[in-house]
């Protein structure tokens, strides 16, 4: 054993065994599919003749002459900016209520945690039932207390919304780590910005903001990109909301109503199990992955702390 | 300590029993604050477990109540529950999601222990480099590749119509887990490891012997998000499984269940509810272990 470890050529080896299950994922699973995107976005491609080589053709199909591209990129890019926000917002403060609670904190925190774990399809059905507009309780308790309710997934201009909505109620994990974050600010710096006399909003903004940033940067990475593949909830919710019987392998238009929850991954489901054009679903896959990296890379420039704990 | 009513002392007070006008205001200003606080909270909380609390009423309603949009049920239809399992298909639907969750969940555990440790506690050229790039499978889209992914699975394995191709690449390392998981290999001290090897342990030995033991929160952590990440996985069955409804999940099932019972808003919710049960008992036992791995994941980050 001694000898192994004194061996470079042997420690070397030690180590790929160790890493071959991953070495051996990422590039079957991760590498090769990459690259083969690539491919086929030059590729006439139906998925039962072979494929023949078109150039730039499937890249100028999509962005000048594909009727969705355009909706689709911007519900999407719509989604990214507001769902981020809103979640970051949303889950900061509630990060910042559950530390300032001090009576039944492990009743809260598991009230507000428990709806991150519903499965997203049975979120989701579950609120295109409550944001029904005609007999849906949110409307009813709404009537009740004189607000005629919006028509939520059933209006264009309320459907994005209404997503935004659902994946609040899903917060419970930006709110641990939130939380979390929060419990690590050493107390000290509060105890002296007290002597300072400073005020809530000072000892917020000088104390416990710049303690958390790296924190608010890992939270609105991870967003983005989530936010990239955004699919079952907008897809489940537009078919459950409209109403329509759609058995397996019917074809419907995605993004009821008009479009509005059309996003670039249902697309890409459209594109390439549905219309067979393989060539269009991989230049379109490539878009998502090109914004997702260029955001992700805009925000790990200026520090993310996703590698602060190497060794 | 706390107190529960707002006329019990609090702790300082009781120690320092200061009179005067300033000391009462500053108690004034403590219980305002502490109403203030709790009532938002309660507030919140119930905006939070109402979603619940309706979704339960409306699958005990009769068909009929469901679609009136009263809130509470005239009489309780507990045979909604029955009738939705007797659903053709439904407990197929359990069978799927059971074997995909958990041959899904035990793949990944034991894949991702060695390379976690690996990129933890070796030291070889390229590591930074393995962990950039561990990161970034994170970050893509798994529509990125799915389209290629499909043609493999379909064309060369003749796999389409059942859940392996989700299955079978767990088994290679899921970028999401190794990354936890060296997260919380980092914080076990090198002595241990050295002092097992001082004792003439293998590297593979030491890593079942002393790691994976010492490591248990942080493995049972990336064991439950691989679980409930293949019971919510709604886009993979359905690039996969759609053709062939036997090898549908509860996940995938569920939505072509509302689809087929159009106006049946009461089974659905049942159904909705029993789709939801699992993850939500498992989190009552698991509680530590979920609120540790998702603070690792960020915090420690």
């Amino acid at each position: 054993m001694a000898l192994s470890l004194s061996n470079p050529a042997r420690r070397r080896l030690r180590t790929l065994g160790f890493l071959s299950p991953w070495l051996v994922g990422f590039s079957v699973f991760f590498a090769y599919p990459l690259i083969a995107t690539v491919y086929f976005s030059f590729m006439h491609y139906n998925q039962i003749k072979e494929p023949t080589f078109v150039g730039l053709r499937n890249w100028k199909y999509v962005f000048d002459q594909m009727p969705l591209f355009g909706p689709a990129l911007w519900n999407t890019l719509w989604l990214v900016v507001i769902m981020v926000a809103v979640r970051v917002v949303f889950g900061l403060s509630l990060g910042l209520l559950i530390t300032k609670i001090k009576t039944g904190a492990g009743f809260f925190r598991t009230a507000f945690y428990l709806p991150y774990l519903a499965p997203p399809v049975a979120a989701t059905v579950a609120f295109v039932f409550l944001l029904n507009p005609g007999t849906g309780p949110v409307n009813e308790i709404l009537d009740a207390v004189g607000i005629s309710g919006p028509n939520w997934f059933n209006d264009p201009d309320t459907a994005k919304p209404s997503l935004v909505l659902l994946s609040l109620w899903g917060i419970g994990d930006l709110m641990v780590i939130f939380m979390a974050s929060l419990l690590d600010v050493p107390k000290e710096q509060y105890e002296a910005a007290d002597l300072d006399g400073a005020g809530a909003w000072a000892k917020f903004r000088y104390v416990t903001w710049p303690a958390i940033t790296p924190i608010v940067m890992f939270a609105v990475v991870t967003g983005v990109v989530q936010t990239m593949q955004y699919y079952t909830q907008a897809l489940v919710a537009g078919k459950v909301a409209s109403g329509v019987n759609i058995g397996p392998g019917s074809v419907i238009q995605p993004g009821y109503p008009d479009h509005s929850t059309l996003t670039v991954p249902q697309l890409v489901y459209q594109m390439g199990f549905q219309n067979f054009n393989t060539g269009a679903a991989c230049v379109l896959s490539l878009v998502l992955f090109a914004i997702a990296m260029a955001v992700t890379l805009l925000l790990m420039r200026k520090r993310s702390g996703l590698l602060s704990a190497e060794d | 300590m706390t107190t529960t009513t707002l006329t019990a002392p609090t702790a300082p007070e009781r120690t320092a029993p200061a009179r005067g006008p300033a000391a009462a205001r500053a108690r004034r200003k403590r219980v305002l604050h502490w109403i203030a606080v709790h009532s938002v909270a309660i507030g919140v909380a119930l905006l939070f477990v109402l979603p619940f609390v309706f979704v339960f009423l409306t699958s005990v309603m009769s068909d009929s109540q469901a679609m009136s949009g009263d809130l509470w049920p005239d009489s309780w239809h507990w045979s909604n529950y029955r009738e939705v399992f007797e659903t053709p298909g439904f407990l197929d639907w359990w069978r799927n999601s059971l074997m995909y969750a958990g041959l899904g969940t035990l793949f990944t555990v034991c894949s991702a222990i060695p390379v976690a440790y690996a990129l933890a506690k070796f030291r070889f050229r390229g590591r930074r480099t393995a962990m950039l790039l561990v990161i970034s499978t994170m970050m893509l889209p798994p529509q990125v590749i799915v389209i290629p992914m499909y043609l493999v699975w379909a064309q060369q394995f003749h796999l389409s119509g059942t859940l392996w191709p989700l299955i079978i690449p767990m088994a290679f390392g899921d970028a999401y887990s190794i990354f936890l998981l060296r997260q919380f290999l980092l914080t076990i001290p090198k002595e241990y490891i050295e002092s097992a090897k001082v004792d003439g342990c293998g590297e593979f030995r030491t890593m079942i012997k002393i790691v994976v033991p010492m490591a248990k929160p942080g493995i049972t952590a990336i064991a439950l998000f691989q679980f409930f990440y293949c019971w919510n996985d709604y886009f993979g069955p359905q690039i996969y499984a759609a053709q062939n409804p036997g090898a549908w999940t509860l996940s995938y099932g569920l939505e072509s269940f509302k689809s087929a019972h159009a106006v049946n808003w009461n089974m659905t919710m049942a159904a909705t509810l029993l789709v939801m049960a699992p993850v939500i008992l498992v989190f009552f036992f698991a509680q530590k272990a979920f609120v540790e791995g998702v603070t690792l994941t960020g915090v420690k980050g």
